[in-house]
């Protein structure tokens, strides 16, 4: 099933790439087009952000994944490099759970 | 692959490469000295994408899969973050694909200057990336636009797949990756991509909306569903907003 979802995602993915290269320019040079695509990233990124912190399944929990983000957001304030970024959060999780 | 962050340094060293290399000899090779920048900070951003992808319970071939055929970093992340948090995989796919969608309109930047067709197209787009596109735009000459397309493609898809699997195999050796925080890794990945693209009060204001609607209808819909909303909410907002 995995397999399925990768395979079928990754020709998606591929898909949008080469439509851009050849479908007509004026198909995707409409201005609506061009301002509503690059938002749906940002909502996107944010939604997985809120969901992946305070879920478990379909079940709002508050454990130390809130307190891995909150400094993972001080990271991305302090404009740390990507890495750093993951690895405080992921540092912080993991000392909360020995403390 | 990154997509705000590395871009804008991506272009800034575009620009200044591009700007000594009027200068230099070859400018190829100033091309080839930021290419090789990028993927390598692209690599390491890739380790952590083995790591989640493996900590998710994708397998290493099914990683590294990903890697080679969907090759665009955000989609790989949302594919495997909501694998990992016990949404279908389905759900994931669909999210994978709207992250994907920003690739068509690079797509669309770049046709005119690559020119490629047939065999050579089909190749090309699998490279149609936020590195390639801004290091290509960056250029003032199109056969430097298309080297540096092709430079950056090929050194990205190099590191990041070799990358992918030494974080895949790394994190095999883990028994246990909740012991090392892996399951807040995700989330902070997300954020550190986000980042870049929150430099203006619109943006922030969609971001904490898209965030705060995913979690209020997250109990009441299947895993992986809050994201089909936002994706359609901010569609049309963004599709209303220049009605006015």
């Amino acid at each position: 099933m995995i397999w399925a979802g990768v395979l079928v995602a990754s020709a998606s993915c591929y898909a949008l790439k080469l439509a851009g290269l050849s479908l007509p320019q004026s198909w995707l040079q409409n201005q609506r087009v061009q301002r509503t695509v690059p938002l749906i990233p940002i909502a996107l990124l944010a939604a997985l952000v809120g969901t992946q912190t305070f879920s478990v399944g379909q079940h709002l929990v508050l454990d130390v994944r809130a307190a891995a983000l909150a400094v993972a957001i001080v990271a991305v304030v302090l404009r740390a490099p990507f890495l750093v970024v993951v690895a405080v959060a992921a540092a912080t999780a993991a000392l909360l759970r020995v403390i | 692959m990154r997509q705000g962050r590395e871009s804008t340094t991506s272009a800034r060293s575009g620009t200044s490469s591009g700007r000594t290399e009027n200068r230099s000899a070859d400018p190829r090779r100033g091309i080839v000295r930021d290419a090789l920048g990028i993927a390598i900070a692209s690599g390491a951003y890739a380790v952590s994408f083995g790591a989640i992808s493996t900590a998710a319970g994708l397998s290493l071939p099914q990683t590294c899969a990903l890697s080679v055929l969907m090759f665009t970093g955000a989609s790989q992340f949302a594919l495997v973050g909501v694998i990992g948090a016990g949404g279908s995989v389905w759900a994931g796919a669909v999210a994978a694909a709207l992250l994907g969608s920003r690739n068509a309109l690079y797509g669309l930047r770049l046709a005119s200057l690559l020119e490629v067709r047939g065999v050579r197209r089909l190749a090309a787009a699998q490279f149609v990336l936020d590195e390639t596109t801004a290091m290509a735009i960056a250029r003032d000459d199109p056969r430097q636009s298309r080297f540096a397309f092709w430079a950056t493609g090929l050194a990205l898809f190099t590191f990041w797949n070799v990358g992918t699997l030494a974080g895949a195999l790394a994190t095999h050796a883990i028994s246990n990756p909740k012991m090392f925080g892996l399951d807040a890794a995700p989330p902070a990945a997300f954020l550190a991509l986000l980042a870049p693209r929150l430099r203006a009060r619109e943006p922030l204001a969609i971001a904490i909306a898209a965030a705060v609607v995913a979690i209020a209808v997250l109990p009441f819909v299947p895993a992986g569903v809050p994201l089909l909303v936002v994706a359609v909410l901010v569609s049309l907002y963004g599709v209303l907003r220049r009605a006015e």
